[in-house]
C-alpha cells in the first residue's frame, strides 16, 4: 500500500516542532525534539513507555505546556496565549486512550456539544453532521445510547466520531486501542485506516505495528525523550539503524 | 439460599432470627420488650388519646393515660404562622403553598427548562408580596412574621442561594489563580469553623454597625443572609469532593474540544460533580432545614420557637407541651425524610446511562 503524498501547493507544515524542550519538575521528559508534519501526512510514534511520545502529542494541541522551543500548527504558534491555543484546539482533534467520552451524554449529544458551543452551530445542523461522521464510523445506530452501554471498541469509535465532527484538519491519537480488548483493536483500527486513506493529516501514538505498515509514511521512534530514528514504515522494520530501535522491535515484534 | 424459590415464613425466621442460641434467646428477648411496650405505647399515642378540636378539659381528663393532640388543632395557627395577623394568615397560608408547590414541581425533570428561572422569579415576588403585602394587601412587616411559613422561608431561599455560592467558592478553591483561591479557601475555612448560632449573631450586629445612617436591614434578612453565607461553605466542599472524583480524562477531552473553562464546567464536569455529590449535599440540606431554629436567638419566630411558645403562654394548655414538641418533630421529620426520598430519585435518574 503506497502512502498518498501531500499535494505540492500547500507547503505550509501541518505540525512543525524545533528544540522542543519538557521537564516536570526536575525530570526532562521531552530532549530537543524536532519534527515537521506535512499535510496529509500519517506518523506514527512508538517507543517504550516513559520514554516521551504521549507528552510530545499532548504538547500540540496544549494539554501540556513546554518550557523550551517551538510548536507550529497551520501556522499559529503555540504559546500561553490562549487566543492561540483556542486556534489550535479548533484545528487538532483528538482521541484518547481511555475514551474520555461523557457518561452524562448520549452518544448523539457528545458529538454535538462542540459544534454547538464552540462553533455556534444550530441543534439541528450539528446533529445532522454527528449522524453523518457517525455512519462514517460505522455506529450510527447506538446514537441515543449512553457511553457505558456500548463496548469498548464501539466508545472508541465514538470518540473518533466526535473529533472528527470539529472538522479537524490534524488528528491526534495517544494509543488509541491500547485498553480494548484485542478482538476490538480491529474495528478501531479499520476506522483509523479510513480515515487515513481519506487524506486526513494524522500523527499517532500506538503499539499496533501492522497499523504502521499499512499506513503510515513515517515510523517515528522514541526512547528517554528523544527521537532515536525516523524512517519509511518499510526501512524502519525491516532494517531498523540503530541498536535501541533494533531491541523495542524484538521486544514488541517476537511475542 | 436457592434463586427463584420463595423462601417459607419459617425458614426466614430460623436463618435470620433464631440463627444461634444467643441471637434466639436476643429475638425472644426483644419480642417480649416490643409486646410490652407497642400496647402500651400505642395507647399513648393513638388509641386513648385525644384527637381533634376538644377543648383542654377533654385532655385533663385522661391526662397520663392519653396523649393530647387536641392541642395540635388549638394552637395549630400559631405554630404555623406565629404572630401574623389572625385575618391576614390566609396570605402566608398561599405563600406557604406557593414555595412548596415551587419547590415540588422544579423536583420534576421535564420542567427543567429556562422556564423555571422565570417561574421561580413570579413565585418569589408573589410570596412576598403575599407575606409583606402593599400593592393592594394590608401590610405586615418581617418582624410579624413566624411558624412554619419563616421555616420554609429560611431554609428555601437559604439552600437556593447558597447553592450556586457554594459552586463557585468549590471551583474557586480549585483553581490556579492565587488570590481567587486564597479568597475561597479564607471563606470556607473561616464559616465552616463557627457555630451557626455565631453566624447570626455577628449577622444581627454587624449589619447594624456596617449600613449607612438610616438604612434598616430587617431581622429576618440578617438571619437569612447568615443562613445563605453558612450554607454556602459547607455546599462549597461538599461539591468540590465531587470536581476531584470526576476523571481528569474528563477535563481533558473537553480541552481538546476547545470548550472553554465556564462551558467545561457548566456542561461537562459539574453534572457529574454534583451527580457524585447528591448524597453529602442533601445531607447538608437536611441538616440546614433544622438548624434553622437557631434564629430563636434573634429574635425570629421559626416554627420549632413557635411551637414552643404556644404551649408556654397559654396556662390550660402548658401541660401537653410534649404533644406539641412531638407534633413538631413530626412535620420535621415530614420535610427531612421527603428531601432524601428525593434525592435517591434523583440518584437513581442519573445513573441511568451507567446501566449496560
Amino acid at each position: 500500500m503506497t502512502a498518498q503524498t501531500a499535494p505540492l501547493t500547500d507547503v505550509t507544515p501541518a505540525i512543525d516542532i524545533t528544540g522542543l524542550s519538557k521537564w516536570f519538575g526536575d525530570f526532562q521528559v521531552l530532549r530537543d525534539i524536532s519534527l515537521t508534519v506535512r499535510k496529509g501526512e500519517r506518523i506514527v510514534v512508538c517507543g517504550p513507555s516513559g520514554s516521551g511520545k504521549s507528552t510530545l502529542i499532548r504538547c500540540i494541541n496544549r494539554l501540556e505546556n513546554h518550557q523550551r522551543g517551538r510548536i507550529v500548527v497551520n501556522g499559529v504558534e503555540l504559546s500561553d496565549d490562549l487566543k492561540n491555543i483556542d486556534q489550535v484546539r479548533s484545528e487538532v482533534g483528538m482521541v484518547f486512550q481511555h475514551f474520555n467520552l461523557f457518561p452524562h451524554l448520549t452518544v448523539l449529544d457528545n458529538c454535538t456539544l462542540a459544534p454547538i458551543w464552540v462553533r455556534k452551530q444550530a441543534r439541528a445542523a450539528a446533529e445532522a453532521t454527528a449522524m453523518r461522521y457517525l455512519e462514517r464510523v460505522r455506529i450510527a445506530d447506538q446514537a441515543r445510547k449512553y457511553p457505558g452501554q456500548l463496548s469498548g471498541g464501539q466508545q472508541q469509535r465514538v470518540a473518533i466520531a466526535r473529533a472528527l465532527c470539529m472538522t479537524p484538519s490534524v488528528m491526534l491519537f495517544d494509543e488509541p486501542t491500547s485498553a480494548l480488548d484485542p478482538e476490538m483493536v480491529k474495528e478501531v483500527l479499520d476506522t483509523m485506516i479510513m480515515l487515513a486513506r481519506e487524506g486526513m493529516t494524522m500523527l499517532c501514538v500506538t503499539h499496533e505495528m501492522g497499523f504502521a505498515r499499512a499506513v503510515a509514511d513515517r515510523v517515528i521512534f522514541m526512547d528517554r525523550g528523544e527521537i532515536v530514528e525516523e524512517n519509511s514504515p518499510d526501512a524502519f522494520f525491516d532494517s531498523p539503524q540503530n541498536e535501541r530501535t533494533r531491541q523495542f522491535l524484538s521486544q514488541i515484534l517476537d511475542r | 439460599m436457592s434463586q427463584g424459590h420463595a423462601v417459607s415464613p419459617f425458614a426466614w425466621m430460623r436463618v435470620n432470627l433464631f440463627s444461634t442460641p444467643v441471637n434466639g434467646a436476643l429475638t425472644l428477648l426483644i419480642l417480649a420488650l416490643l409486646a410490652w411496650l407497642v400496647p402500651k405505647a400505642g395507647g399513648w399515642l393513638i388509641w386513648d388519646a385525644v384527637w381533634g378540636p376538644k377543648p383542654a378539659s377533654a385532655c385533663d381528663a385522661i391526662r397520663g393515660e392519653g396523649a393530647c393532640w387536641a392541642v395540635v388543632w388549638d394552637k395549630i395557627r400559631f405554630m404555623l404562622f406565629g404572630v401574623y395577623p389572625f385575618e391576614e394568615q390566609w396570605r402566608a397560608a398561599i405563600a406557604a403553598a406557593l414555595l412548596t408547590s415551587l419547590l415540588v414541581i422544579s423536583a420534576i425533570r421535564s420542567f427543567w427548562r429556562k422556564r423555571l428561572i422565570a417561574i421561580w422569579a413570579v413565585g418569589i415576588v408573589l410570596s412576598f408580596w403575599l407575606m409583606g403585602g402593599g400593592f393592594g394587601l394590608t401590610p405586615v412587616p418581617a418582624e410579624r412574621w413566624g411558624g412554619l411559613s419563616v421555616t420554609l422561608i429560611l431554609a428555601i431561599f437559604g439552600i437556593g442561594f447558597a447553592f450556586p455560592l457554594g459552586v463557585l467558592l468549590a471551583l474557586g478553591r480549585r483553581s490556579r489563580l492565587p488570590v481567587i483561591r486564597a479568597v475561597s479557601v479564607l471563606y470556607i475555612e473561616i464559616v465552616r469553623g463557627v457555630p451557626l448560632i455565631t453566624v447570626l449573631f455577628m449577622a444581627s450586629i454587624m449589619f447594624a454597625l456596617f449600613m449607612p445612617e438610616g438604612l434598616r436591614v430587617e431581622q429576618l434578612l440578617r438571619a437569612q443572609v447568615a443562613i445563605i453565607l453558612f450554607i454556602a461553605a459547607y455546599l462549597a466542599e461538599a461539591v468540590r469532593g465531587g470536581l476531584q472524583a470526576v476523571p481528569r480524562g474528563q477535563y481533558e477531552a473537553a480541552e481538546a474540544l476547545g470548550l472553554s473553562y465556564w462551558r467545561t464546567m457548566g456542561l461537562i464536569v459539574l453534572p457529574q460533580a454534583l451527580k457524585i455529590s447528591i448524597p453529602p449535599i442533601v445531607n447538608i440540606f437536611i441538616s440546614v432545614f433544622k438548624d434553622t431554629s437557631l434564629v430563636v436567638i434573634i429574635g425570629i419566630y421559626d416554627f420549632a420557637y413557635a411551637v414552643k411558645k404556644s404551649v408556654e403562654t397559654d396556662i390550660s394548655w402548658k401541660k401537653y407541651f410534649i404533644e406539641a414538641f412531638l407534633f413538631s418533630i413530626v412535620v420535621y421529620w415530614i420535610y427531612c425524610y421527603a428531601m432524601s426520598r428525593y434525592s435517591q430519585w434523583l440518584e437513581r435518574e442519573f445513573a441511568r446511562g451507567e446501566r449496560r
